[in-house]
């Protein structure tokens, strides 16, 4: 099982709540996936976002200094959200970065968004959100795999390719590409129909309860006549420290401004902590606590959707970054040696 | 009597009723956007016992009808197909995921009644929406549980009452808060919005509105 981290910048605070730069926000991550590198960790994931508390718009140029800057571990976008973003640039860079780190540790994650700042960002219509998307992976999809430089397609939502050349090719000649869903049945059933591992972002609720999804997404894949590269990864809220008691202080007040900023938005009340705790405990879809509670909650949801990876998410709100680091070195040296234990000892 | 319920949306929100509905031992029908068959792997697997079928089948053989799309894809459903059916209007106009709604951001009543003009046929009554899908499913308790919530519904009393044995059924306390016009008290950015409350709680919340 492979083990990692995602993020979607976090925007440092002024001792009164107020944000720092955001530039800021972005040279934490950069050194956060340095400091995950040297650890050990196998994965690192940056989710295209677009706000003033998650600064991390463009992973491409991320990916690409930490392809520079890092060994071993695994650069991926977390995701890219594909549906307003031209998958030529998107495919160029992440290919440009994965030149960069040697080859074979660049991947790219597609998604659609789960919220929307893109489409006024970028100029599209949130009337066509399925088309661009359905189209924009078909594009993507049709690049890597291209069996040359030069490519053709053709669609109604970006000007025909006719015979043109879209470089650099990846190293090892495609890259991963992985989709990205928050739970949809209808997004399991064509990740499965396309023959593409699935990312699933488990944000809430009781995550073995995706148990069904993927085996939809087996089921559909099978069908589909899909056998090789048929993979599911999960991407949760999660924080670990010393001990289950510090994780909880160390993430709590993260999840407490993020939950206010976002029920601004949507209309919900003020979070409330009896709710955190209970997202926090086993079966909850928080992974905050110690390396051996974090270890057993992951091997335990694996018993349901049999992934091979779990990244997890703890840098929102200003989460101080010494506590980001450590958090990264225990999932690295502690967690992942105790998941492998257990899942061995099945 | 209501033993057949129909779902329109198969999406998080759509399968979760669907499967409380289930549970609760109703009969469930259930559509996409599209043909019965581009759903039917994910209904054998995600919401295994219910009946996928196109939208007008659905509306046609259930007892009521839960709307469950997108409030920006309202439209999408033919008004035609639900005259003279109790609907239930699930949805919540939330901006960052519908973008810029005009016709519901505009006018000053709730989203319900502007949903309610274009189901002019239908006895559109509004529940379900204050409460998260997932917690629809880890929330429902038996009747007279100390750990049960309530749900909220608006709409004409008959309409209501048959609603409300629903709710009763799929593990909650319904809470009735007067006709359809009443549903802006637990719409988003209200108090009662995302919150859990007991029937007490929730009638307190909601009893300035049936003052106003």
């Amino acid at each position: 099982m492979e083990i990692g981290a995602y993020s979607f910048g976090d925007t440092p605070l002024n001792p009164d709540g107020s944000p720092r730069s955001t530039a800021e926000g972005i040279r934490n991550l950069f050194d956060a996936i340095v400091v995950a590198d040297k650890a050990g960790l196998d994965y690192f994931g940056i989710g295209e976002h677009h706000t003033v508390s998650m600064p991390a718009s463009s992973p491409g140029a991320l990916i690409s200094a930490a392809a520079a800057a890092t060994g071993q571990i695994i650069l991926g976008s977390a995701a890219s959200v594909i549906s307003t973003d031209d998958p030529v640039r998107v495919f160029q860079q992440l290919a440009t970065a994965d030149a960069i780190s040697g080859g074979g540790r660049v991947e790219i994650t597609a998604g659609r968004g789960s919220s929307v700042e893109t489409f006024p960002l970028f100029g599209y219509d949130l009337a066509d959100y399925d088309r661009l998307y359905a189209e924009k992976l078909d594009l993507l999809m049709t690049i890597n795999d291209s069996a040359t430089e030069n490519v053709t397609w053709s669609g109604t939502v970006r000007p025909t390719l006719d015979d043109l050349a879209v470089v650099p090719r990846p190293v090892a000649g495609r890259l991963p590409i992985w989709l990205a869903t928050g739970g949809n049945a209808a997004s399991s059933a064509r990740a499965g129909k396309l023959g593409l591992p699935v990312s699933y972002g488990i944000i809430g609720g009781e995550p073995h309860r995706f148990a069904p999804l993927t085996e939809l997404y087996r089921r559909s894949a099978a069908q589909a006549g899909h056998t090789e590269n048929i993979k599911v990864s999960v991407a949760t809220f999660g924080l670990v420290a010393p001990t289950k008691k510090e994780a909880l202080e160390r993430f709590y007040p993260g999840w407490h401004s993020l939950n206010v900023e976002m029920g601004r938005l949507r209309g919900w009340g003020a979070p409330d902590r009896r709710q955190f705790d209970a997202q926090a405990a086993a079966p909850g879809a928080y992974y905050v606590g110690d390396p051996d509670d974090v270890a057993e909650r992951i091997v335990h949801l694996h018993g349901y959707l049999g992934h091979m990876r779990h990244f997890l998410q703890g840098d929102f709100g200003g989460l101080p970054t010494e506590h980001l680091h450590e958090s990264l070195t225990l999932l690295a040296t502690e967690v992942k040696p105790r998941v492998a234990r257990l899942l061995a000892a099945k | 009597m209501v033993t057949t319920i129909g779902i329109l949306g198969a999406g998080r929100v759509g399968s979760a009723i669907a499967r409380t509905a289930l549970k609760a031992g109703y009969a469930v029908h259930i559509a996409g956007s599209g043909p019965a068959a581009d759903i039917e792997l994910i209904v054998d697997i995600v919401i295994p016992g219910a009946v996928p079928m196109t939208a007008a089948e659905v509306a046609a053989s259930s007892d009521l009808v839960v709307l469950a799309v997108p409030m920006h894809k309202f439209r999408s459903v033919d008004p035609a197909t639900l005259a003279g059916r109790i609907v239930i209007d699930t949805m919540n106009y939330w901006q960052p995921i519908d973008g810029e709604l005009d016709e519901i951001a505009a006018d000053p009543r709730g989203s319900s009644e502007v949903v309610a003009d274009y189901f002019a046929d239908a006895r559109l009554v509004k529940t379900l929406n204050h409460i998260g899908y997932h917690d629809l499913e880890t929330d429902a308790r038996p009747a007279g549980h100390p750990e049960r919530h309530a749900l909220a519904i608006a709409g004409d009393a008959d309409a209501a009452a048959v609603v409300a044995e629903v709710i009763n059924r799929f593990g909650f306390d319904p809470v009735l808060a007067g006709p359809l016009a009443s549903g802006v008290a637990f719409e988003p950015g209200s108090p009662v919005f995302g919150g859990r409350h007991t029937a007490a709680e929730l009638a307190a919340e909601l009893e300035p509105a049936e003052a106003a």
